[in-house]
């Protein structure tokens, strides 16, 4: 690797590239050639930097100084102040908001990067993606390293229990017992399978992993291999991933390259394959017995539990499936540390968790902060508020299977049994955010569509309610449901949750009762009084006379 | 993306040459499929006769893979597809308006393609760009932030 005394870094995402990300990076080019700095400044495009308030930006390392929003004409003059002559150009940097109070405790740099705790997506938009060389210089292949030569399997396993990871899919299921249930179950071919079928509405921190850092994943897998004896991994990732898809093939090519994967690693008798496999479109695929089905060239209809994939998946051996999220923790602890990671969170959820905010805030985006932050704070510091000042009514949670929390529950800490306490679920970490011009019956009834259409329809409850719930809905939205309805509603819901094959069935009927529960006088108002209150439901089905 | 009729000789070859790429295998089914949908524009009826026989897969279990995933087709699409967002962040960001509007411009409703054969309308889930909601998709190009009055300048730029 060529030793640069600055690394340049410009902000991709598609709201980047729509504000003229490109000409700012030719501009730079440009200048930096100008200059005479082309063998000491690095320059490179780096997609999502998981903040989008202040786009294109320019990030400039190792000073960490973020630039923003950047115009092309702008660039000449950052050229000239940070990379020639050695001084910030404040003129042209991001504003950053000041912490104080309860979360000042977070980790922050004033003035430079926003306050966040990033074990996740430490490197991601620090990195070159595509460089093999770029993750080893940033502490890639240390814990695997560490692993194959001082570790036995059972100690990674233990590692990973003692840190408490637990599984970021939406579950919260303990990473090291489910690990140690496939070392334990015998079995010369078993495998090792990295969910990425991302597909919750709302929810793409996977996909900024997998486009940021795809080395952290395979460096993972390739541990978990070691840790449960398993000797080939897939990659599902979902088949609107393309880009995701592409890194994850030149990183497991440069790896191989490396002798990273293949046999024999480290000088080992272990040995290790990666392969991707690409998906076709099918929320459902996200199931990890689905994702199972799919893996083996049939439709993603989820299996019957128990057995679990841990002694029968894919092919019928045991099988270790996480989460893209959960795989991108374990190098970290086994690097730093069960005690370490412990440091992080709360007691019951260690760690981090990544949110994607979006909806009716000022900045929407990616975070990335220790379990237990509130709701409040969450909205307060990285949404930077409601826009236009509006008030905050609810916020839905992990996708579409995830809870409508409002605005009563925003100083519950976010964490798994905090959570689970309160009756809500935190779900993959999407945060919709919601002002008041949101219709809870419009809200619910868009969720429930997205389940009518996803169902893969193998099992009644869940074929048949959730036509019928939306249905149901789409009737109240109308002007034209009867209280009935909403009996109705919490029985189909009720049913869904017990009668359901898998997690798509039992989640579906979720935002129907947390509807009802908080917010049951909007939807009665839809019925009695034949009113939206929010103005959003069309109430077309309700007709006015007048008298002349 | 083009439509190829079924008498068209190019469907064996390119069914041919993917199998071979990907290796004749059930576990690259799905791969296969999606690249054939990819080059093809859909899945004609001959492209998965061939497929069942390379694969040794029953045509029945072909025909039921592919019309469970959302990005496989068994039927002709137009020039170009539109795939609009239906999912609640998109929905929440104003998707709603922008879809009537998409709907009028196109004068089709989802699942139907153009009389012309130019534009097919269809929805779908979460794309995974819901930073920059509501977002729609023709053919391969994303576009986010849209609002209803950038619909008629966006569908321009198709032939």
């Amino acid at each position: 690797m060529k030793a640069v005394r600055s690394m340049v870094l410009v902000s991709s995402d598609p709201k980047s590239l729509e504000r003229g990300a490109q000409q700012v990076f030719q501009r730079l080019q440009e200048e930096i050639k100008a200059f005479g700095l082309e063998n000491e400044v690095s320059l490179s495009m780096v997609g999502d930097v998981g903040r989008h308030d202040a786009v294109p930006m320019v990030i400039v390392y190792p000073e960490a100084v973020i630039y923003g929003p950047v115009k092309p004409e702008d660039v000449h003059f950052l050229v000239e102040e940070h990379l020639y002559k050695g001084r910030v150009a404040a003129p042209l940097q991001a504003s950053v908001r000041e912490l104080s109070g309860k979360i000042a405790w977070l980790q922050a740099r004033k003035g430079t990067l926003p306050a966040e705790q990033r074990i996740v997506l430490e490197r991601a938009g620090v990195i070159d993606p595509t460089s093999i060389e770029d993750y080893i210089v940033h502490d890639g292949y240390a814990a695997l390293g560490k692993a194959l030569t001082e570790m036995t399997p059972q100690q990674v396993i233990e590692a990973l229990s003692k840190a408490g990871l637990r599984g970021r899919g939406g579950a919260g299921f303990p990473t090291g017992t489910k690990w140690g249930f496939v070392a334990k179950t015998p079995g010369k071919v078993k495998y090792v399978v990295c969910n990425a079928d991302e597909s919750e509405p709302g929810t793409f921190k996977d996909r900024l992993i997998l486009e940021g850092d795809p080395f952290s994943i395979i460096e993972a897998m390739t541990l978990a291999g070691y840790a449960v004896g398993a000797s080939v991994g897939y990659i599902y990732v979902r088949g609107e991933y393309g880009l995701a898809q592409e890194r994850l093939h030149n990183a497991i090519a440069q790896a191989e390259e490396m002798g990273f994967l293949g046999k024999n690693l480290f000088g080992t008798d272990f040995s290790f394959e990666i392969h991707v496999h690409g998906g076709a479109g099918a929320y459902i695929c996200g199931e990890e017995t689905a994702l199972i089905e799919s893996i083996e060239g049939k439709r993603g209809e989820p299996r019957s539990r128990p057995p679990y994939p841990t002694t029968h998946g894919l092919w019928g051996k045991p099988t270790l499936v996480n989460n893209v999220e959960t795989l991108a923790n374990v190098a970290p602890i086994i690097r730093n540390g069960a005690e370490w990671f412990r440091g992080f969170g709360t007691p019951s959820s260690p760690g981090t968790k990544v949110y994607t905010i979006l909806g009716n805030t000022n900045v929407t985006g990616l975070i990335e902060v220790p379990m237990g932050v509130t709701l409040r704070e969450v909205l307060a510091i990285y949404g930077k508020g409601m826009k236009n000042g509006a008030n905050f009514k609810l916020a839905q949670t992990g996708g579409s299977s995830g809870s409508v929390i409002p605005a009563s529950l925003q100083d519950t800490p976010m964490d798994f049994d905090a959570f689970n306490r309160a009756g809500v679920a935190l779900g993959s970490g999407a945060l919709l955010i919601c002002d008041e011009e949101t219709c809870v019956v419009d809200l619910a009834r868009v969720l429930l569509k997205f389940f009518e259409v996803e169902s893969c329809g193998k099992c009644t409850p869940c074929r048949v309610g959730n036509e019928r719930a939306y249905q149901i809905l789409t009737n109240i939205a109308e002007g034209v449901g009867t209280l009935q309805d909403l009996d109705d509603l919490l029985m189909l819901s009720d049913n869904l949750y017990q009668l359901s094959n898998c997690g798509l069935g039992q989640t579906a009927g979720t935002p129907i009762r947390d509807v009802l529960t908080y917010f049951r006088a909007e939807v009665e108002a839809h019925i009695r009084l034949k009113v939206c209150p929010a103005g959003v439901c069309s109430m077309s089905g309700h007709k006015v006379y007048q008298i002349n | 993306m083009t439509v190829e009729t079924k008498a068209s000789p190019g469907v064996l070859e390119t069914v041919k040459a993917v199998v071979e790429r990907h290796g004749a295998v059930k576990e690259e089914l799905i791969p296969i499929l999606n690249e054939v949908n990819r080059l093809l524009g859909y899945l004609p009826a001959e492209a998965l006769d061939e497929i069942s026989n390379l694969l040794h897969v029953p045509k029945s279990q072909l025909f039921s893979v592919a019309t469970f995933y959302s990005m496989l087709t068994t039927k002709p699409r137009g020039r170009h597809v539109v795939q609009f967002c239906e999912s609640a962040p998109c929905h929440v960001a104003g998707g709603r308006k922008v879809w009537v509007t998409l709907m009028d411009a196109l004068g089709i409703k989802p699942g139907e393609t153009s009389a012309d054969g130019k534009w097919s309308l269809v929805t779908t889930s979460c794309l995974g760009v819901c930073g920059v909601g509501p977002v729609m998709l023709i053919d391969d190009d994303i576009y986010g932030n849209v609002e209803s009055d950038q619909i008629a300048d966006i569908l321009a730029k198709y032939e």
